[in-house]
This record gives C-alpha cells, structure tokens and sequence, in this order.
C-alpha cells in the first residue's frame, strides 16, 4: 500500500485497509526500532497551539527515525502568526524546508487548509474541536494490542462524548469493525445526533447510559474521558455529575479479565490513581504507543516503509 | 426546441443574445444576482419577482443581455435554487435548455457559518460539498467538516 505523500488529517478520510495497514507498521515499529530508517528527512513540527503531549510523541517518534525536527512550539511566540501572515504562506514555505509537517492549529480545518498549500505530507495533530486522527489511530492500536482483534469488541465510551473529537473520531473509526458500542455521559453531555446517525447508517448497534456501574462489567474496552466543568452551563449540574463519571479501583470488581482502562491523557480525577496499578490500567502504555503509530505514520507518507 | 414560442415572462423584456435564468424560489434572484456577481459584470441585467409560475405559485426570472452562462456557473445557483432552469437565447431564440444540477462542490459564494473556521481567518474561501442524508441536502464545508442545511448558508452568500 502506497502512502507516500499521503496528509493525515481527517478519520473519514482513511479506508479501514488504510487502517488496518497503519496498525501493521506500527506493530512492527514497536517490534523492532529502525533508528536511521528516516535519516536526513527533516520534520517541521508546527504548534500553533501548546499541546505538550501531543508535540513530544510526534518530535520523540521523528528523532527515533533518525530525523532532524524544526518548529515552534507556540506560534504567539514566534513570528509566523504574530506578524498576522496567512497560514495558507506559512506553511507554504515551511514546505520548502522540510519533509513533512506535524501541526496543530485552533482553527478547525487548519490542517486541510495547509495541505492545500503544500506538496509535502501534513499529519494533523488536532486542528480545533475537529480532527485528531493519530489519536484515534494509536487508540485503535491500543485496542487492537489488548484484545489480540478489533472485530467484534464491546467498548464503553465515558465522559463528554458531546465535545469530545476523540470519541466522536474513535466510534467513527470502531464502525469499521462491528462493535458493540455504550456510550456512559450525562444526558447534557450523551453524542450528538450526526455521529449517532452515522453509527446507525453504518449499523453499528450502540446505546446509551449515564453510569458507569451498568456497563463495566460487560465490556473489553473501558474508554474514559475528561468532563470539563466549561462545557456546563450550569455549575451547579457539574457540581452533582462530577463523581458520577470517575473510575474507582474497587468498581473494577467484577470486570471481564482482559478489560483494558484506556484514556487519551492527561486526566484530571475521573480515574483514582489506585486504579493505575491494577492490570486493567493501560493508559500509559495507549499514550507510549501513540510513538510507534507515529513512527509508522512518518515511514509511510515519507515512501520508507510500504 | 429552438422554435418553442417564448412564453409570456420573455416578452416583457425581451433579450436578443444571453441567459434567462427561470424558476428561480420568489425573493431569491437578488441573492443569485450577488452570487454570480452579475451587477458587476458591466452586462445588461433585469430581474422580475412574482411572476405567476404555471405549477406553483409565484417565481422570479433573472435576464442576463450578452452573456451565455457555462453550465459549471449556472450550478452554483443550485444552491439557491435548485429547481432553476437555464434558456441560452441567441437571435431572441432559446437554443438551449437546461435545468441546474448540483454541482461536486459549491465554491466561492458563501462564507463558512462556523466561526471557528479556517477559512474566517485566512483569506481561503470556503467549499462545500452536497451529501444527502435520506433525501436531504446537507452540505459539508471541505475545510472545518461541519454540515449545514442549504438555508443555514443563505445570509453568509458573499
Ligand atoms: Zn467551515
């Protein structure tokens, strides 16, 4: 399968074979490391808004590559964004410099917008409330790594789904592999409608629940997300869901042995730390693995691996 | 076709060579006038609104003197008005017939409506691209990926 020059920007975008190839590469970053696999290739890692996280995994997967990274971390304290030039321009040039980009934007779209201006490969790492497809991509491989498949799983979804791109990306994603899908929020917060219609037009059977006790000991995947008290109108509502919504280690009682806890990080108190040392705890694993989905992703859309 | 008799619409300001744009919703062909940016073009344009249309109500009809819309600018105004039908006049005869259909995507006419677009902060335009949900038109705007009713997108028209 031929990636090379491909952008990464947006879930729909990629075909499950797309998936399930990326998934591959990855397995085998993670096998076996391939220090100068890219080297001389530069990356611009461009972060026009601070995601520390997100920005390390993607320059940490670069230099383990063998490759050379330039970059801000924060376009407010560099000129380009400052001095008000388009992005459009921005990247423009940055493509002249470098091989492929790596960005985050708050506009949404951004990172279309940039492969538009460029020949060179764009992976998006989150533009605005919109698209973070490498997430979703190691979240997957996360997936995939715990249960030995993808096929088939039951896989709870908790926290605010209505705000949250990552589940919205990742159900999106899971409707390629036939789940069975439990969405765990508040009613404020429960998915909305286009994605629900999605999953439905896509026949992938799902409901929806407000705690997290009716559906724990059911499924494979436990996937906890952050409820931020912004998203409420009313404070007093976060105030009574607050607690609602945390995973405490004696609630894993009676769970399926090979129930993985997964999270996109950072989280906040919606898992006790207690629940870390359990050998359902996997988040940190899920965030080390976005390294080797990264890797992957630069051999590919840089024509180095097939 | 080219010897139909001109209907009733045409005689009123009949056009030797251009573009009559008919069917158009009542109260829309100011919005295609902006849209195809027609008062701009220099050319000789008349607009009527509420003509009585033979199967439904009330129409308007936009005159276009020397210019022959290309199919690709004339679906644009699918937008507005899907049902529209184009008549190419040469010679005060129509030569040609056509009605819009939706283009692959509408681009250059309206403003994305999601403030936190791209394409509000960089002098991109906006593109969105028709999908259907059942028999619904939603369109897609290519950059933010947010859907909007056709209606939705009428007061961002540029
Ligand atoms: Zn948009």
């Amino acid at each position: 399968m031929d990636f090379k020059g491909k952008d990464i920007i947006s879930i729909p975008d990629i075909s499950k074979q797309e998936i399930d190839h990326v998934l591959a590469i990855a397995a085998k970053m993670k096998k076996k490391p391939n220090p100068s696999l890219l080297k001389d290739k530069v990356l611009a890692s461009l972060f026009y808004e601070p995601s520390t996280r997100t920005r390390l995994s993607f320059e940490t997967a670069a230099e383990r590559l063998g490759m050379r990274v330039i970059g801000f971390a924060e376009a407010g304290v560099s000129s380009s964004g400052k001095k008000g030039e388009s992005l459009h321009d921005s990247i423009k040039n940055i493509g002249l410099y470098a091989d492929v980009i790596a960005m985050r934007h708050p506009a949404e779209g951004s990172a279309r917008l940039a492969s538009e201006a460029t020949d060179k490969p764009i992976l998006n790492g989150g533009d605005g409330a919109n698209q973070h497809p490498t997430q979703t991509l190691l979240d997957l491989f996360t997936i995939k790594e715990t249960q030995k498949k993808l096929s088939g799983l039951d896989i709870a979804i908790v926290g605010d789904l209505k705000f949250g791109r990552t589940t919205h990306s990742l159900a999106q994603a899971l409707a390629y592999y036939n789940p069975r899908l439990y969405f765990v929020a508040p009613e404020a917060l429960q998915m909305p409608d286009h994605i629900l219609k999605f999953l439905k037009k896509n026949k992938v059977k799902f409901s929806q629940h407000e705690k997290i006790e009716n559906v724990i000991n059911k499924v494979d995947i436990l996937y906890m997300t952050r409820i931020q008290k912004e998203r409420f109108p009313d404070p007093l509502e976060y105030e009574r869901v607050k607690n609602v919504y945390v995973l405490t280690e004696d609630m894993l009682e009676g769970v399926k042995p090979n129930m993985k806890v997964m999270h996109p990080l950072p989280r906040v108190d919606e898992i006790e730390p207690s629940v870390d040392k359990t050998k359902h705890a996997y988040y940190f694993q899920q965030a080390e693995n976005g390294l080797y989905v990264r890797q992957g992703l630069l051999g590919l859309v840089l024509g180095k691996l097939k | 076709m080219a010897n139909k008799q001109p209907e009733r619409p045409f005689k009123v300001y009949t056009i030797k060579e251009g573009t009559v744009i008919d069917h158009i919703p009542r109260g829309r062909a100011i919005e295609i006038l902006r849209m195809l940016k027609l008062v701009d073009s220099g050319n000789f344009v008349t607009m009527g609104s509420n003509f009585k249309s033979k199967k439904k109500g009330y129409k308007d009809i936009i005159k276009i003197e020397g210019k022959e819309l290309t199919p690709e600018e004339v679906n644009q105004v699918a937008l507005l008005a899907p049902k529209a039908t184009i008549n190419i006049i040469r010679d005060y005869k129509i030569v040609d017939k056509f009605v819009v259909e939706l283009p692959e995507v509408f681009e250059d006419m309206v403003k994305c409506p999601n403030p936190k677009c791209i394409t509000n902060m960089d002098p991109q335009n906006a593109k969105f691209i028709p999908t259907f949900e059942g028999k619904e038109m939603l369109l897609q705007c290519v950059y933010c990926e947010k859907l909007f009713k056709p209606e939705e997108l009428n007061e961002y028209v540029k």
